[in-house]
């Protein structure tokens, strides 16, 4: 658009509208390959872009390489995608590995998510335990997508029995290539958000 | 005013602004908190300050600048700390990213969900 000399990625992607002033976060976390940057592609208004987040850390119990005076170092690489919800809203979708150092991160980076969609890959169930585990801690609220690789012989309630979901806890199945079945997996998630948003005792638990 | 007023003078800043996680946490932006720049960059200003300038002229976000900087999340904010104590950038705060664990209103959620289902 203009000159070429600075900063071309920005160029290459729709700016946000004006108006734009209420950034909302969701998270999908999955093992790698799972499929995550294919969901956030598949619905995003923009190509994914990555960055990542660097804690330093005196301490233990980090699972990533110390370095001098015992210090730790932490780096988390995650994507992510954009959609303009309305003249203020904007969603922005994350695709953020699950594994252990991720949960050293999540205050600093993820807090006041909306909600998370744990993907996963019914071949590598025990992938999502982690995950499925520190949300329940964290009191974060989840639904789990299974993605639709190829043909699966099991049903989405062993799934839910071989993760011990909560009855509560949706679990839905997906193709993360399809965006509207991608879409569906999102609407999923803020439906069962607002379920527990609208409940009587949602107020208290939360306080 | 700020102790760091001055550009670019310190060669050990960004390596400090890394290791510096509470900093980071002091500027009260989000990863999805949008940016607007006030100003035009001036010559001579640190170039990252610069570019942010430049890239913020329509609201951008706090990742969305990490990405294009290829700066890790925690510099970019100790960057737009900077500019915002100089009035050089605005910031708009998501309204649903409050500490804690509280679930947003259902007023709030119903216009994400038609946002969702009309794309
Ligand atoms: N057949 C099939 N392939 C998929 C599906 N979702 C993702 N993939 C492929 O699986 C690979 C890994 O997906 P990716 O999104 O990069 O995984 P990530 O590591 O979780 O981000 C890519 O080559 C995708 O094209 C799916 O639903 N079906
Ligand atoms: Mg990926």
């Amino acid at each position: 658009m203009d000159s070429a000399t600075s900063d071309p990625g920005a160029h290459t992607r729709p700016p946000l509208r004006a108006t734009a002033s209420d950034g909302v976060k969701i998270v999908v976390v999955g093992g790698f390959g799972v499929g995550k940057t294919t969901m956030v592609r598949a619905v995003s208004e923009i190509r994914p872009l990555s960055t990542e987040e660097v804690m330093t850390q005196a301490g233990v119990g980090v699972d990533d390489t110390a370095g001098a005076r015992g210090k730790t170092t932490t780096t988390i690489a995650f994507d992510f995608g954009r959609i303009s919800l309305d003249e203020e809203l904007v969603l922005y979708l994350f695709g953020a590995p699950g594994q252990k150092r991720f949960w050293f991160l999540w205050d600093q980076l993820f807090s006041g998510t909306l909600g998370v969609v744990v993907l996963v890959d019914a071949h590598r169930i025990e992938d999502s335990w982690y995950a499925v585990d520190r949300l329940e801690h964290h009191g974060i609220p989840f639904i789990v997508a299974r993605n639709r690789f190829e043909p699966v012989a099991h049903t989405l309630e062993e799934l839910r029995e071989a993760l011990d979901l909560p009855e509560e806890v949706p679990v839905v199945e997906c193709d993360a290539r399809d965006r509207e079945s991608s879409k569906r997996v999102l609407l999923a998630l803020v439906d069962h958000l607002y379920a527990l948003s609208s409940a009587p005792s949602a107020r208290e638990t939360a306080s | 005013m700020s102790p760091h007023a001055l550009d670019g003078e310190d060669p050990d800043r960004l390596y400090t602004v890394t290791g510096g996680r509470s900093r980071a946490e002091d500027t009260g932006l989000d990863l999805v908190t949008l940016v607007v720049s006030e100003s035009d960059a001036a010559p001579g200003m640190q170039s990252e300050h610069a570019r942010i300038l430049r890239l913020a002229r329509r609201p951008t976000s706090v990742v969305e600048l990490s990405a294009d900087l290829a700066l890790p999340v925690s510099v970019v904010k100790i960057l737009l700390a900077d500019l915002l104590d100089r009035g050089m950038v605005s910031a708009r705060h998501p309204s649903s990213a409050t500490a804690g664990a509280r679930l947003p209103d259902p007023d709030f959620l119903r216009k994400v969900l038609v946002g969702l289902s009309n794309l």
